[in-house]
């Protein structure tokens, strides 16, 4: 798919892909294999300098999460994202094969969250900069 | 270990823990190192070594203008909520040299009221986990337990257990800060915070110091008749495929966290057995951090603590007494301090010297463990 909107997201080095089709950027370890997000310059495992970066799966399964009640600080949340603040949900999502990867999530009812459900990337405005997109993951329904 | 090389803690000082307006963090240090001082028997010249710090309350070596300008070599450590253990690290390491004979140590601290507040640069993250929500150590520790409870079978009663022994014990403590004794339902039934985590299972930033004098060789029959020996310390940073603060992705491939690996360090110098430890003091930033660190420890088995501590066993008249002083609980969290309240609380045990919350069963070897971002941990063992 092309661009076909100009998108201003919230840290260009972290999202690649489309608006429709986003895609994470992480980095792989040329000698050892070992991925990471965000892209790093050396591998965290093997010391290697060698690394390069990949995109990272869109689906995997919710490894653990938790909803996040209380409005954090700011800084380092911005003064307009903690004015508008609703609870939300994070997790950590594990894409098969690479890594675990923290995010916010779309959903924050506790009662339909439940470890190893499938969840799917997406793009959510940010916190308090609606002009801005961050990356999310949501829950699959049955017959995605 | 021979008679010579031998180190010991052979003196206690405390400054209350709680909210103290009017009074700075470099002030309660200086208090508390006098007390330590008078407890050991000796003056502050009598120091030749002394290491310390805070994390947010200032330079502990400022304090030589309080304590005196005696030219001792003072050297600041900040290591976020490992502080305490880096201090009593670098004592040690000192003193086993030969390098000293009589070394004090300080930690302290004074925190605003609400959630510690990181910024993600300063811990070598871009921004955008700030401004997405996700820079708060709560979080962490609420998926941590998360995760853990589900694979281990711990239950939301057991949580809350954790939390109402902690205020139990601190409601004996004349040092500790949350001196109200609450009820299971209670703690349950207060705010959620962070799934699966309510506001009386989290420990709140808060203010307080704690010193210690240690001393080497025959030096410590000379300042104390109940020297308690501090067998090992070991401090260790994070592995590649632990599960730590502040990881915007971590590895599938799980490794031991920075806490086991100290702990069993610390097992292993001293000689002693997890399984011959008397009393404990563990990191309880929360309610499930005292569940997670009591099987990486070696406490006991992962999965084990939900019978252990239904049971009672934790609690001060059980089998294995743990944060007998209330804990971060009970006491809250001035970063700089509760490394070493954790080994002041053991001395006093040890001692037979912790009045209203003396465990009642005669404890001969204790062991403290301190956890913090990102992924730093010290422990030690202390013996009679």
């Amino acid at each position: 798919m092309t661009q076909t909107s100009p998108r201003q997201l919230i840290d260009p080095d972290l999202i690649g892909g489309t608006d429709t089709e986003p895609r994470l950027i992480g980095s792989e370890c040329s000698r050892c294999g070992t991925v990471t997000f965000p892209r790093q310059s050396s591998c965290a495992k093997c010391t290697s300098q060698d690394v390069h970066p990949r995109e990272l799966a869109t689906r995997g399964t919710l490894w653990t999460w938790t909803i996040q009640c209380f409005a954090p600080k700011a800084p380092p949340y911005t003064e307009a994202a903690v004015a508008e603040f609703e609870p939300y949900g994070v997790g950590y999502i594990e894409l098969p094969g690479e890594v675990r990867v923290e995010a916010r999530l779309t959903e924050s009812d506790p009662e339909r969250l439940q470890i190893g459900m499938p969840m799917e990337l997406t793009l959510i405005p940010v916190p308090g900069a609606r002009e801005k997109l961050t990356f999310a993951f949501r829950p699959l329904e049955e017959d995605e | 270990m021979t008679g010579s090389d031998e180190v010991a803690v052979v003196g206690l000082g405390i400054h209350e823990f709680g909210r103290h307006d009017g009074v700075s963090g470099l002030q309660m240090g200086a208090i508390a190192a006098r007390r330590a001082l008078a407890n050991a028997g000796i003056s502050w010249e009598d120091v030749d070594f002394a290491a310390g710090g805070s994390d947010a309350a200032g330079n502990a070596d400022t304090s030589v203008s309080i304590l005196g300008l005696t030219g001792v070599p003072f050297i600041n450590v900040k290591n976020g909520c490992a502080t305490g253990g880096s201090a009593l690290t670098t004592a040690h390491a000192m003193l086993v040299s030969g390098a000293a004979e009589v070394a004090l140590v300080v930690g302290f601290d004074k925190h605003p009221r609400g959630a510690f507040n990181p910024l993600p640069e300063e811990w070598g993250i871009g921004s955008w986990y700030g401004e997405t929500g996700l820079m708060l150590t709560t979080q962490f520790f609420a998926m941590k337990i998360q995760r853990y409870m589900a694979e281990h079978g711990i239950s939301s009663s057991t949580l809350a257990k954790v939390a109402a022994k902690a205020f139990a014990n601190g409601s004996r403590n004349p040092n500790a800060w949350r001196r109200t004794p609450l009820g299971e339902e209670e703690i349950l039934s207060s705010k959620m915070v962070n799934n699966p985590l309510t506001q009386y299972m989290f420990c709140s930033p808060g203010e307080g110091a704690v010193a210690l004098v240690l001393a080497r060789g025959p030096r410590i029959k000379q300042l104390t008749r109940t020297p308690v020996y501090l067998r090992s310390v070991a401090f260790r940073t994070r592995r590649f495929g632990s599960f730590e603060v502040f990881s915007p992705s971590i590895p599938i491939e799980s490794a031991p966290s920075a806490t086991t690996e100290a702990a069993a360090a610390a097992f292993e110098e001293a000689a002693i057995a997890p399984s011959d430890v008397d009393v404990a003091q563990v990191q309880d930033t929360e309610s499930g951090a005292e569940i997670m660190h009591l099987a990486e420890t070696g406490l006991c088995e992962h999965g084990a603590q939900e019978a252990l501590i239904q049971s009672g066993d934790t609690e001060l008249s059980g089998r294995l007494p743990i944060n007998t002083d209330g804990g971060c609980l009970a006491c809250g969290e001035p970063i700089g301090a509760s490394g070493l309240r954790q080994v002041h609380e053991i001395a006093l045990q040890l001692r037979g010297e912790a009045g209203d919350h003396q465990v009642p069963k005669p404890c001969r070897v204790g062991f403290t463990q301190v956890y913090g971002a990102p992924g730093v941990s010290a422990c030690t063992v202390l013996t009679l």
